[in-house]
Formats: structure tokens, sequence, C-alpha cells
């Protein structure tokens, strides 16, 4: 390596560069959350029910085989678009009861099938859950998935 | 080993190796589960094998990142470790706290957010540890001397623990989590555990090439600014599709492009020094380790992750197996590489011991090797055309899984492949032959 640069010369460019880009990285950030909060999230619409949901959600691992905006397992079915792809948008009292007798149905025992557990959800954690997935599917997301099928 | 605090070591390179068996068991496991997915299926479900071989697989790289502390802080520091007798403390809480995680993922005792999933109480174990960890060797660090390793190796630690913190905060709003969880897992993964590997090469070169400290730390800090520099505000790409401004897609596709730079610069440093250095160290295997571990880094954290974080590629290919074959190959050739470099280096000083079963150790990474660049193609492929099939043709992901089972079947083979190259490693590390000499004398190479 040259000889121009110095080992102390390296190491004040290490700190000095990395304080720079972590104090942009942080302001970025911080505008995001707002971004978030005010436009790209429905957070008037962040009733307790939804935030329930996302802790059913939570409590039984559902991530370790689904993906959630993509993120997540990669085992089982994109959740975070599964209230549109049931026909949410326009039958929404269609699309619960599917969603809710769907989950109440595993697992199939099909051979040959990936397997859901049954999660011995109430009929009232079922709505939370429900109620969860639908406010993530009207997140803006840049037009993510690119289809249906998520 | 000059100093015999670095004994201590030995208890986090043993309980490290041991975790990652497990993890690669329950690999093997969920491969089978892919294609056999009746198997097990009321009895250990998908998510709960998942859950144990992602988190092992951490625990064990943060334990072996804290043996590997361990082991070089004392000869970068030239001065024992504070205590010994807390270090041994901290590997029992830190191991108690891994298994009792694991048997709590088997009962269904778990919190839901990838990674993450450590009870609240686990959680709290893992900061006691660190903190154990952090003032140990923080005070071993104040009292001796200063190196550039050394003070990388610690900032980086540092920032683990701190970044880890961010665990603790759930937001009921779904997008302001994501964000925030970004913060653990890519500033651990892209970001400060770079710093380990890279802090941890540059010790391994300045010991087996004979290369000038000067020289090798000089590239230390290049190379780990280049880390940050990209790395930091390359947490763009993660930030494309979660509820985030559309501006991450510009931040995200330039810098984290760039991320690609500091995985060359590792691999151009390492054969470099050993180029220029043209020392015949004896552990030959640890050499191999080593270069391996960049080489291997490049492709899988470097070519691998750019091949989809350009944003109008990853609208398309984000969440596939796509991901899934990134993931694998990056984790293995810059962390688990890393770990069995310093492993393999460090184990006959500690043992005091001539290098042993080398042969074998190297088959170990020869077959192991291979079988993740097997595993991480198959993926590759059955991500391709997933991405085609459901993304562009709108098919249902079902029906798309069952057109890629092949390389599902492939992807088992070659993880029982992995599997076999893992007890190789393991027993050519632990089971030291017989007729292997004890070193005469403790043999310290010059610097």
């Amino acid at each position: 390596m040259s000889e121009r640069l110095t080992k102390s010369a390296a190491r004040n460019i290490f700190y000095g560069g990395t304080i720079f880009f972590l104090v942009i990285f942080l302001g970025l950030t911080l505008h995001s959350h707002n971004y978030i909060v005010n436009e790209s999230s429905n957070s008037d619409q962040l009733t307790e029910s939804v935030v329930a949901g996302k802790h059913i959600w939570e409590r039984n691992s559902c991530i370790n085989c689904h993906t959630l905006l993509g993120e997540g397992a990669y085992y089982a079915p994109e959740l975070g678009n599964v209230w549109v792809r049931y026909g949410g948008k326009d039958d929404p009292e269609g699309a619960r009861d599917m969603l809710k007798s769907w989950m109440q149905a595993q697992p199939s025992g099909i051979e040959g099938r990936r397997q859901m557990p049954q999660f011995n959800l109430s009929d009232q954690e079922l709505e939370q859950l429900v109620d969860f997935l639908k406010w993530t599917s009207e997140i803006d997301t840049q037009n993510w998935p690119p289809n249906e099928a998520g | 080993m000059k100093y015999q605090s670095q004994k201590v070591a030995l208890y986090y390179i043993y309980g490290a190796l041991a975790l990652f068996a497990a993890q690669i068991l329950f690999g093997v496991v969920a491969g089978t589960v892919y294609v056999f997915p009746n198997f097990l299926s009321e009895l250990l479900p998908f998510n709960v094998i998942r859950m144990i071989h992602t988190n092992a697989l951490i625990v064990w790289l943060l334990m072996g990142y804290f043996g590997a502390a361990y082991y070089l802080l004392p000869e970068e520091c030239e001065t024992e470790i504070h205590s010994p007798k807390l270090a041994i403390i901290q590997f029992w809480l830190f191991m108690i706290a891994a298994a009792a995680a694991v048997v709590g993922y088997i009962f269904g005792i778990h919190e839901g957010r990838e990674f993450l999933e450590q009870p609240l109480p686990i959680k709290v174990g893992i900061v006691v540890v660190a903190l154990m960890f952090l003032y140990n060797t923080t005070m071993t660090l104040l009292k001796g001397r200063k190196t550039a390793v050394s003070n990388v190796l610690m900032i980086a630690l540092w920032f683990v623990a701190l970044l880890f913190l961010f665990a603790f905060y759930n937001p009921s709003n779904l997008a302001v989590d994501k964000m925030y969880w970004w913060y653990v897992v890519h500033l651990w993964v892209e970001g400060v555990w770079e710093l380990i590997m890279a802090s941890i090469l540059a010790f391994l070169m300045i010991k087996m090439t004979g290369i000038d400290r000067e020289v090798v730390e000089k590239w230390l800090y290049v190379m780990v600014s280049l880390t940050l520099f990209t790395g930091i505000l390359g947490t763009g790409h993660h930030y494309y599709w979660i509820g985030t401004p559309g501006y991450w897609q510009w931040i995200g596709n330039v810098f984290s492009t760039l991320e690609v730079v500091p995985f060359f610069a590792m691999v151009i440093f390492c054969f470099y020094m050993v180029w220029k250095g043209g020392r015949d160290h004896p552990n030959k295997a640890a050499l191999l380790w080593s270069l391996g571990c960049s080489v291997m880094a490049f492709f899988g954290a470097g070519v691998w992750g750019f091949m989809h974080t350009l944003s109008s590629i990853n609208y398309y290919t984000h969440g596939t197996q796509v991901t899934a074959a990134h993931g694998h190959l990056a984790f293995y050739g810059a962390y688990v590489m890393l770990n069995l470099a310093i492993f393999t280096y460090a184990l006959p000083y500690l043992r005091g011991r001539e290098p042993f079963n080398q042969q074998l150790n190297m088959w170990g990474f020869w077959i192991t090797t291979s079988g993740m660049a097997f595993m991480t193609f198959t993926l590759t492929f059955a991500g391709v055309v997933q991405t085609h099939l459901q993304r562009v043709l709108g098919m249902n992901y079902m029906d798309v899984q069952d057109q890629v089972a092949l390389f599902y079947w492939m992807r088992l083979g070659a993880g029982v492949a992995v599997l076999i190259g893992v007890v190789l490693i393991v027993w050519s590390l632990v089971v030291v032959p017989r007729a292997s000499r004890a070193a005469t004398r403790i043999s310290q190479p010059a610097e």
C-alpha cells in the first residue's frame, strides 16, 4: 500500500468517516420513522386489535415459516398481502371468514404437503390476527409485491 | 501460547463446536422436512426447527468471537486477561442461557421476531454475558499494549452489544418494528461483525505470514473503513419494501453495491500477505481456512449479495430462495470459516502441541466448502425459477414450490455432505492423536 498513507492517517479516516456516515444514517432513519408513522402506514387505524394480532403473530412464530413483507422464512407463502390475495378489498367479510376457517382447518394431514400446525386460537384471537394482516396489507410498500401471488 | 489466561478460550471453542454440530444437525432436519413435509410435523414444526438452526448459528459464532478475543487479546496487549475466573463464569452463563433457550423453543416458549426469538429473561442474560465480557476484555486492553487489531476488535464487540439493545424495542407499528430490527441484524452482519472478521484475519496474517505489523494494521484500517462507509448506508437495501421512503432505493443501490469492495479488499489482503510473507508456517490448515474465508466471504456475501441488491432486481427476488442462497453462503464464508480459521490456529497452542490432524481438517474444509457451494447453487436455481414463476408470471406459491422440488432434494444432498464435513472438522480439532508430539517449546512466531 502507498507510503503516503500512514497508519494514523488511516485510523483517523476510519473514525471520522464512520461518524460521518453514522450521522447521515441516523438522520435518515429518524426521517423514515416519521414518514412511516405519518404517511406510509395507517397509524390512525393501528387499533388495540391490530396490536394484539401482532403479538399473536409473534407468539406463534409465524415468521419462521412465512414471510411478511418479504422477510422471514421461505417455507410458506407471503402474508403481507394475504388479505388482498383472499379478496379482502372487495369482500372483507368473505376474506375474513376464509382466513379464519383456513387456520382452523390446519393441519391438513395430506401426505406430501407442507403442514401448518394447529395453533388453537380463540375466535377473538383469529379476529385480531386477521385485523393485523389486513392492516399490514395497507402499508405503502412501494408497490411490492409485484402481484397477488406475493 | 505465551499467557496462561489464554486457556479460557478453550471453553469457548469447545462450546462453539458443540453448538455448531447442533446447528448443522437441525439444518439437515429442516432440509429433510422440505422434501418430506410430514416428517416431524406434529412433533416439531418447521418454525421451531428453523429457529434452533438460526439461533444456534448466531450463538456459536458469538461464542467463537468471545473465544477468539480471549485468545488474541493477551498476545496483542502483552498481558494476562483481567479475570480468567470471570471469563469462565461468563462462558457457563452463556452456555446455560443458550441451552435454556433451545429447550424452551422445543416447548413453544419464544418471542416471535426472526432471530430475536429469545424470551426476555434470556435476552437480559445475553446482555449480562456481554457486559461481563466487555468489562473483562476492556480492562485487559486498558492495562496492556494497544494495537490496531485489539482496538478494532474491541470497538466491534462493544457495538455488537450496543446494537443488541434494539432487540428490546418492539414497536406496535410493524413497519417501524422492521426498520429498527435491521439495526440489530444488518448492522451486525454487514457492519460490526465484518470488523471482527477483518481484525481476526489481520491477527492471523501477522502471526502466520510474518509480515510487518505496521503494514497489516494499515490495511486493517482501510478494510474496516471500507466496511462501515459502505455498510452503514447499505442498510438501505433492506428498506426498499417495508414502508420506508422511496429514497432508500437510491441509497441502497449505491452503497450496498459498494459493500462488495471491502470483501474484495479482504481477499487481496490475505493473498498479498501470504505471497509477500513467504514464511512457511507449520499450520497449513489454519492458513487454508484463513484464505478460504476471504474468498468464500467475497462470493457469498459480496457476489451473491450484489446479485439481488439492486432494487429493480430485488423487487422480484425479495424473499425468495435467492435470499436463502445468499444467506447460507454469506454466513458460511464470512463467519463460520473465520471461526474455524482461528480455532484451527489456536487449538495446537492452547493444547501445547504441534499442529495436529491437518490432513483430516483440510478434508473437512474441502467437503464442507464444496457442500455449501453446491447448496448455494441449488438454492439459487430454485430462487430464479421461483422468481420467474411466482413474481413474474403470478403463479400460486405452493404450485411454484412443487416445480422446484428437485432443487430441494439436491439441497438436502448438499446438506448431508456439509454434515459429514463438519464431523471431520470437529473430530480433527477435538481429538488429538496419541502419536502427536507435544511441542517441545512454546513456539511463538516473531512479529
